[in-house]
């Protein structure tokens, strides 16, 4: 049976090393998500989802479905989002990435990147400089996203730095993205009406959030049957009676 | 000044659309975001680059740019150079960092005011 399903598929865990390293727990994260009312989120930090498990295991009594993923940025500096059905396939993704990722995080500049364990433990400090670019052309990162089933989802489509539309002007034509991502305030509609040449995307919105009140500040609706990636993306393609309801 | 001389006098290697270096330049613009080039860039100038992407051709057809230099010695992918023929758009790439080259570009007279 299809049913509305609210997502918020972009949120930052305290690994990304520009949240609220106070905030962004997992335990806070699956609370705050399940207080809101989301049904489904998916965790996206820079380049790496190292913070997926203590994030599953932190969402096993709720009533919330915590997907995995990771916000890759190409080398033209444009962020994807890759999100995944598995740890698994995320993992195999994060190998690429990480051997295409140079640098060494600065602590002291960019903030600390932590990875924790399910009873939030600290296990580790990520030392991989995660808020630098791959050195993975744009279309690469498509294609690396969808050869372990994930959906790739162009971010922030509308924001003036790490979007396709600022790196790139517009676009490219015929790149398989699944959809294109709209910051909080800017509706969808919004933004059909200012970008032009995009409209064979589908477009979601999500909250990009790197505090605990940014968490759904906006968040997608979908009609689906089962809050996982294989009905988001009939969703996105409007079939099956699947699709998007709104942001 | 034409293309042609400052591929000489800069020792720029030519990519795609050789046939294409009698364009007179016009100015110069030197920025790595395409929403900027496409907002900001005037025909006829030489557009100073670092993004190898395809889209940079599409940009500078749309603008009706001289041509592009891509700096830093980076290789442009393939299809950029496809494109780049197709559409003849010069692609010329220099070994030097984007301030060196647009200083270089300047002393030979090319100015980013018109």
């Amino acid at each position: 049976m299809l049913r509305a399903y609210r997502a918020d598929l972009h949120i930052h865990s305290i690994l990304s090393p520009c949240t609220e390293i106070t905030e962004m727990a997992p335990r806070a994260i699956i609370e705050r998500a399940v207080q809101i009312g989301l049904h489904v989120i998916a965790v996206c930090d820079h380049n790496s989802c190292e913070n997926y498990p203590a994030l599953q295991t932190a969402s096993r009594t709720a009533d919330l479905t915590v997907l995995a993923g990771m916000e890759i940025t190409s080398r033209e500096e444009i962020h994807i989002l890759g999100i995944f059905d598995t740890y698994e396939r995320a993992s195999d993704v994060q190998a690429v990435v990480y051997k295409h990722l140079p640098g060494e995080n600065d602590e002291k500049t960019f903030g600390y990147q932590v990875v924790v364990n399910e009873r939030e433990e600290v296990i580790s400090f990520n030392k991989k400089l995660l808020i630098g670019a791959t050195t993975l052309p744009l279309e690469a990162v498509v294609e690396l996203i969808h050869s372990r089933d994930g959906i790739a989802i162009a971010s922030h489509i509308d924001r003036e730095a790490y979007s396709i539309i600022s790196q790139l002007g517009f676009v490219p034509p015929g790149l398989a993205l699944d959809a294109l991502e709209v910051s909080p305030g800017m509706g969808l509609d919004e933004a059909r009406e200012r970008f032009s040449g995009i409209e064979h995307f589908p477009l979601v919105t999500s909250s990009d959030a790197h505090s605990l009140d940014g968490i759904g500040r906006s968040a997608t609706t979908f009609l689906m049957a089962a809050p996982g990636i294989h009905e988001i993306k009939l969703a996105l393609e409007g079939i099956e009676g699947r699709r998007v309801l709104g942001g | 000044m034409k293309l042609k001389e400052i591929v000489d006098r800069l020792g720029l290697k030519v990519m795609a659309a050789g046939e294409k270096l009698d364009q007179e330049v016009a100015g110069g613009f030197a920025s790595d975001l395409l929403s900027d080039v496409m907002a900001n860039s005037r025909e006829g100038d030489i557009w100073v680059t670092l993004q190898v992407h395809p889209n940079i051709i599409a940009v500078a057809t749309l603008k009706d740019l001289a041509g592009i230099v891509i700096v830093q010695g980076r290789k442009p992918e393939d299809q950029t150079v496809g494109k780049a023929g197709q559409e003849g758009v010069p692609i010329l790439v220099s070994e030097l960092q984007t301030f060196e080259l647009v200083g270089r570009l300047y002393n030979l007279g090319i100015s980013g005011m018109r």
